[in-house]
């Protein structure tokens, strides 16, 4: 894999979790208090990058084989859950994701809740949301950004790509301070959730003894072949909805 | 303790098993399957992309189908 796909794969991927932990924060200052969403998005950062000081050598140290299996394994589970749901809201089938709606319900939410002081902290609940808004979204750009780093032999290059995305969109963020909801955010996930699956199969079997046939060359064989997946199967669900989009759906369990 | 532990267990869950388990169920097996055709000396590669286009359209049949009418059982006419 060439450095360009490896930085765009990582970017992309941690953009739009940016976005998502971008609005959950602008929301905690907005409707309570700046200082302490400030303070929670500080202490986040801060235990994201304990976590890849600990988890990145920890990871360097387990064998490049064992480490393709598991990897593989769960990028393969991500990519599939990613580009399930792109499908689904490309299609039709579940909203798409509306970040100037998420942040009116978030700051609805945030209204309702009493002020506390706790700790030094003003606010202790914007504190909280800002907290648990930057870790839960910035698990997942940890976890790709070692993964493919540690896999390519490139964590400098992975880290580059997922702290140039969170500084562009984090930037954007506060410049504009609103939800960024003209960030293509669903075509980008459908994107990543391809590259995700894509790679994944490809480390996935590596990892359990496979060998591929053009060795590197069957990594953009696979992306192109999920991409035309997805996209067929786009094309069959807005047909299939088409004559039936009175009829309830069974979208039970989704986020 | 007991509430902390459930929500732990729950994120862990949401987080790598996800929306539907089917298809984390369904890449551990064609894993495995991968490792067992390599082990018999026989070509593996395809068991993945394989499985991956099979379980994703399945995955998204379960996800769209209209849910079930709910039928309330009839009271039996009393004799």
């Amino acid at each position: 894999m060439s450095g360009g796909a490896l930085f765009l794969a990582v970017f992309l991927a941690c953009a739009v979790e940016a976005v998502e932990a971008t609005t959950i924060v602008l929301a905690a200052g907005t409707a309570r208090d700046w200082r302490s969403a400030t303070s929670g998005l500080v202490a986040a950062l801060i235990t994201l990058a304990v976590l890849i000081a600990a988890l990145g050598p920890a990871l360097s140290a387990v064998p490049l084989h064992a480490l393709r299996l598991v990897v593989g394994a769960l990028l393969l589970v991500f990519g599939l859950q990613w580009l399930r749901k792109a499908i689904l809201r490309a299609s039709g089938y579940k909203a798409l994701h509306d970040e100037a709606q998420i942040y009116a319900d978030e700051i609805a939410a945030a209204r309702d809740v009493p002020r506390q002081r706790r700790l030094a902290v003003p606010d202790w609940y914007a504190f909280t949301l800002a907290f648990k808004g930057v870790v839960l979204e910035g698990l997942e750009v940890v976890f790709i950004a070692l993964t493919f780093g540690t896999n390519q032999h490139n964590l400098p290059l992975a880290s580059l790509a997922a702290g140039a995305a969170v500084v562009v969109v984090a930037g954007v963020g506060v410049a504009v301070r609103a939800p960024l909801a003209r960030v293509p955010e669903n075509s980008m996930k459908f994107v990543v959730g391809v590259m995700l699956t894509a790679f994944g199969t490809f480390w996935g079997a590596e990892g359990a003894d496979a060998s591929w046939p053009g060795s590197d060359a069957a990594l953009p064989i696979l992306v192109a072949s999920y991409a035309i997946l997805a996209f067929g199967l786009v094309a069959l669900l807005r047909r299939r909805r088409e004559p039936a989009s009175e009829v309830p759906l069974s979208l039970v369990g989704q986020r | 303790m007991i509430r902390w532990l459930r929500q732990f267990g729950a994120f862990w869950y949401d987080f790598v098993i996800g929306d539907d388990w089917r298809v984390a169920f369904g890449v551990v097996l064609a894993l495995a399957a991968t490792y067992g055709l390599h082990r018999a000396r026989l070509p593996a590669w395809w068991v993945v992309p394989v499985v991956v286009a099979m379980l994703l359209p399945y995955s998204l049949w379960r996800a769209t189908r209209p849910a079930k009418a709910v039928v309330t059982p009839s009271v039996p006419p009393t004799p």
